[in-house]
């Protein structure tokens, strides 16, 4: 009771007062932004190549996939990567672009002041930023899915499965969460950095160093702490394992595995396996979605918790912040 | 304490070993436009954002109609108006679509919301343009604009931060007129300005900030009385002078000083308009009274005279 009378007198009010109006104003500056229409632009010339070049060569194995559509996504056709590798590649970079510079720009503009001088919190501004960052991705990976879709139906001349939708929905939102962690990234760095400049540089330096230096630096790291000295399988095994763990602490790795797992349905683990732990499994027999959800769900709630935690670090960071412009 | 719209108690705000506002007590009473007035660096600013609860002060008392910020942000941001120093508005939107953003932010219902809208754009005299990109405004079009949104909310109070800095004379006496215009509805109002001799002609009471602290407060004429010594100059012009003005003028009762500025000029000081007095002495020794003026005390004599004092005559 007495516990309840202190929070309401600390905080008047719902602290999402306003969220929906932040989230409609900066999704519409989003989607008719000059910014979005060259990232729309890129992303769709991207889909279209990779899944065009792939479902060209998917076209003689109608019929004997039973996971034709997914294998759009994963196909890879020289001396294109598969689409898989592109979104990897380029969610971050869209996320980045999307956000680097939403709460500096306010200020740099000078409606900061003014925007928090209206009865909203600051909790309202800064998640409404974030929620129409990620429903903007998210609007422009449905259209990249539904045209990844119609161009397998035309090309392939078969419908998806209702296991296909499903799984490719499924990755769909995994992909949204990982833009999420890009976008948090990104909102801090507009938080603590007043020139968006400075923001953008530090977003894509990090992103940047997990995409091409951390899985070289955990494998380094991995074979200097677990070094082979007799050349046995347990050393292997050790290494790999450690290697492994290291590279899982790159929000590139998580979804990299999250899409192996959800777009090949046969995947049954990661990294290393010995022959021993294969037995009594078919090997080639695809697991149900239950299974394959259940294998990537360490991931994904590892992708929605560095988002969490980078949100909150900007949240506290913004609250702190006098608000002079 | 809610007679007052606003009032501050020892409300001080450090930066490490910098005091920017120390031990300030303000108060504003409904229905008046009140000045802080002071230079660059004197504290305003950072007093309007411990108002607004924009930054949190050290220590210290605020009640904004009655009411703490810290504690009750949205039912004090939703009646006061803030116009920020250097206005921003975002420059790829119209001036309606800004608006509208304000509008719901403020939780106004969208049918009420164009209503307003139309009406401010109106009063505002931004109707015309109202659907051009904010960057195709000038400077004073900005103002008027950031008047424009606060008074979507129908604020009880509104605070500018420097509101004629940068207008060209004309648009800063424009937006003077403006600021009366809110008084005569009875929107108390809080300006801070370093422009003295601007803002000085619509407040009714002004506060004079130095090193964070309020140093003056009243009138401008109780400031003039207390800081000025003679209050009132008044300039008297005469023609074919007899050389006993001089001496007719010093012999008017309760005049301080006078002083010959040219050949046919004096000035006359005192504690009151002495005008009639001044004539009726030209007059009565012979001489011709070419004009008469009172000299409006002015802040930037007050301002000047008294740090003059504290600086040179070292108390306070
Ligand atoms: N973030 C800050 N850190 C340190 N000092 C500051 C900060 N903001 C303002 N100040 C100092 O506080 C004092 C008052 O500033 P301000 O309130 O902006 O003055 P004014 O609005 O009267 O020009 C100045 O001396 C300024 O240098
Ligand atoms: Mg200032």
């Amino acid at each position: 009771m007495a516990a309840e009378v202190e929070v309401r007198r600390v905080r008047e009010g719902s602290p999402w007062t306003g969220l929906w109006a932040v989230v409609t104003k900066e999704m519409a500056d989003y989607l008719t932004g000059v910014r979005m229409q060259i990232l729309e632009a890129l992303i769709v010339l991207t889909a279209a190549g990779t899944v065009f070049a792939a479902a060209e060569n998917l076209r003689t194995t109608v019929g004997q996939d039973r996971f034709l559509f997914l294998r759009l996504f994963t196909v890879q056709y020289e001396p294109l990567p598969a689409f898989v590798g592109f979104l990897a590649f380029l969610v971050p970079l869209i996320a980045i672009a999307l956000t680097f510079d939403t709460v500096n720009g306010e200020f740099n503009r000078r409606t900061m002041s003014r925007v928090l001088a209206q009865p909203i919190y600051r909790d309202a501004l800064l998640f409404g930023k974030f929620l129409a960052g990620l429903f903007t991705l998210a609007l422009v990976l449905m259209a990249i899915w539904l045209l990844v879709f119609g161009l397998g139906l035309v090309r392939l001349g078969v419908p998806p499965g209702g296991e296909e939708v499903a799984r490719s929905l499924w990755f769909l939102l995994a992909t949204v969460f990982y833009g999420g962690v890009w976008m948090a990234l990104a909102l801090l760095f507009s938080v603590q950095f007043r020139q968006p400049a400075t923001a953008a540089l530090s977003a894509i330096a990090v992103w940047l160093f997990f995409a091409v230096f951390w899985s070289m630096i955990a494998n380094l790291l991995a074979s200097v702490l677990f070094p082979m000295r007799y050349g046995l399988v347990q050393e292997v095994l050790a290494q790999s394992q450690a290697a492994l763990t290291l590279a899982r602490f790159s929000p590139i790795t998580l979804y990299t595995e999250i899409a192996l797992a959800l777009l090949t349905p046969s995947v049954r683990a990661f990294g290393l396996l010995l022959p021993m732990q294969l037995e009594g499994w078919i090997l080639g027999a695809p697991l149900p979605l239950r299974q394959s959800l259940l294998l990537v769900w360490p991931q994904l709630t590892g992708l929605i918790a560095i988002t969490v935690l980078l949100f909150a670090v900007s949240y506290i960071s913004f609250q702190r912040q006098e608000i002079r412009a | 304490m809610t007679e007052w719209v606003v009032e501050t108690r020892d409300l001080t705000k450090r930066y490490g070993n910098v005091v920017a506002v120390d031990r300030l007590n303000l108060r504003v009473a409904p229905g008046e436009v009140f000045g802080m007035l002071g230079p660059n660096g004197s504290g305003k600013t950072t007093t309007i954002l411990m108002l607004l609860g924009l930054t949190e002060p050290t220590s210290g008392i605020v009640r904004v109609m009655g009411l703490d910020p810290a504690r009750r942000p949205l039912s004090v941001k939703a009646r006061v108006g803030y116009i920020p120093d250097q206005v921003g508005f975002y420059d790829d939107l119209t001036a309606r679509e800004n608006l509208i953003y304000i509008a719901k932010l403020n939780g106004i219902p969208r049918a009420d919301a164009y209503r307003r809208i139309d009406e401010v754009l109106e009063r505002m005299g931004l109707t015309e343009v109202a659907d051009r990109p904010v960057a195709t405004y000038s400077r004073g079009m900005r103002q008027r604009l950031g008047v424009a949104e606060v008074l979507l909310k129908r604020p009880a109070l509104i605070i500018m931060d420097e509101p004629t800095l940068g207008l060209d004379p004309e648009a800063a006496r424009d937006f003077l007129g403006i600021i009366r215009d809110l008084k005569a509805q009875g929107i108390t109002i809080l300006i801070a300005s370093h422009l003295l001799h601007q803002v000085q002609a619509v407040c009714d009471r002004v506060g004079l900030f130095h090193r964070g602290q309020m140093v003056l407060e009243g009138t401008v004429e109780q400031l003039a009385r207390q800081v000025l010594a003679g209050g009132y100059r008044v300039h008297v012009e005469t023609a074919g002078t007899p050389s006993s003005i001089l001496e007719a003028l010093r012999r008017v009762p309760d005049v301080t000083k006078v002083e010959q500025t040219g050949p046919d000029r004096y000035v006359v000081e005192g504690h009151r308009d002495l005008r009639g007095e001044v004539a009726r002495a030209v007059v009565e020794v012979g001489g011709y009274l070419r004009s008469l003026h009172l000299e409006e005390p002015s802040l930037d004599d007050v301002y000047a005279r008294y740090f003059q004092e504290v600086e040179h005559g070292g108390g306070s």
